[in-house]
């Protein structure tokens, strides 16, 4: 039991390093790089932004999702 | 981290924490996380209306999460969530327009105060009594996996015999016939005091499918979920059309929130439905001790 539940905390740890390293990079890249644009549009074209802002947050969230189920999925087998 | 669209210097480290841990509670219990959330904002000097705006956002992208993993676990009622969302969208309307007139009238913050405290306090004094009562008794005590016994249940029996034409049936959440308007009165109930108090109203509206529907907790938690990505969208492409909305904090905010939701919707199936009742408990009194807080120190978080 205690071996079980060290090998789920242990994955559980490995799967957040691997999440928090993509995270960063996801930081440093796509926001940067989408931030000034994103206050451009939000100053002159407000349903544009609205659209958008609903699209990139459903979006991220898939992506996500299917990340960190994939994780799972790869770190702890089947059995989740 | 500069967010250039709120003008705010925020740690990322900070948001992605605090989206974590939000993720944590929506994904047990079904709520949004906004009486957390908008003063954990506050707190790093986001002004108010991109505090809610942005909250709004990232409840969003929580909520698809959430209710993804809560769909693979069998917990979410689509029908129900598709009818909820219609009620909720009304109800918080009639809620915005409820404070414009408390606006007017000019004395809106004790008013929304007074009520909030009053509706938080009477949640969890309900659900205490009740979860509790139901864990006492030899059926909550024995509660096998699927079956949600509630001391309520009567009540919530004669509600459901209550036939005004359409009457529907909600085979996934096991109830047999239930009038349509039955449904869309909590919802607008839940979104009026959306509207009307703020954030998400899962406080309200997820022990309301539970006591007054006879919705199973586990779905309750898991359509409420669904049901809230629907609502908060509409609340979401509302306030940035205001420009009340950083969709960049927000952005940062769910990454963590999305591990968070994560674990907080698999933990659900470790637990029977009165014991995640009475950990809700807490929720709505946390709640209410800001609301007071606010009231008397006049500082609003």
């Amino acid at each position: 039991m205690k071996s079980e539940t060290a090998k789920t905390l242990r994955a559980f740890a490995f799967e957040l390093a691997i999440y928090g390293l993509l995270v960063t990079g996801y930081f440093f890249l796509v926001l940067n790089l989408l931030g000034e644009w994103l206050r451009q549009v939000e100053v002159q074209h407000r349903y544009l932004y609205a659209g958008l802002t609903i699209l990139l947050i459903v979006g991220q969230a898939v992506v996500l999702e299917s990340l960190t189920t994939f994780l799972i999925r790869l770190l702890r087998g089947r059995s989740e | 981290m500069f967010f250039p669209i709120s003008g705010a210097h925020i740690s990322p480290i900070y948001l992605v924490v605090v989206g974590f841990l939000i993720g944590i509670l929506g994904g047990f219990f079904g709520v949004g996380g906004s009486f957390i959330a908008g003063p954990a904002l506050r707190l790093v000097g986001l002004d108010w209306n991109f505090a809610v705006g942005t909250d709004l956002a990232h409840i969003v992208g929580k909520s698809v999460v959430a209710a993804k993993r809560h769909r693979a676990l069998g917990n979410v009622d689509l029908r129900l969530g598709l009818i909820m969302a219609i009620g909720t969208i009304a109800g918080a309307e009639g809620g915005a327009q409820l404070i414009q007139m408390l606006k007017r009238a000019g004395n809106v913050n004790l008013v929304v105060s007074i009520v909030s405290i009053a509706v938080y306090v009477g949640i969890s004094t309900f659900m205490i009594w009740e979860s509790r009562k139901t864990l006492s008794s030899r059926k909550g005590r024995r509660q096998r996996k699927g079956v949600d016994h509630s001391a309520f249940k009567p009540v919530t029996r004669s509600i459901q015999r209550v036939k005004i034409w359409p009457v529907i049936a909600l085979p996934t959440s096991g109830v047999k016939a239930i009038s349509l308007w039955m449904i869309l009165l909590v919802a607008f109930v839940g979104g009026l005091f959306s509207g009307f108090l703020g954030g998400g109203a899962g406080y309200i509206r997820m022990p309301s499918m539970v006591y007054v529907l006879g919705i199973p907790t586990h779905l309750a938690v898991g359509t409420d979920l669904f049901e809230i990505i629907i609502s908060a969208s509409y609340g979401t492409f509302s306030h940035a059309i205001k420009g009340n909305v950083d969709i960049l904090i927000a952005l940062v905010m769910h990454t963590g929130a999305a591990i968070g939701a994560q674990i907080g919707a698999i933990s659900t199936q470790y637990f029977a439905g009165p014991k995640i009742r009475l950990a809700f408990v807490p929720l709505p009194l946390i709640g209410a001790a800001i609301v007071i807080y606010t009231m008397l120190s006049g500082h609003k978080l």
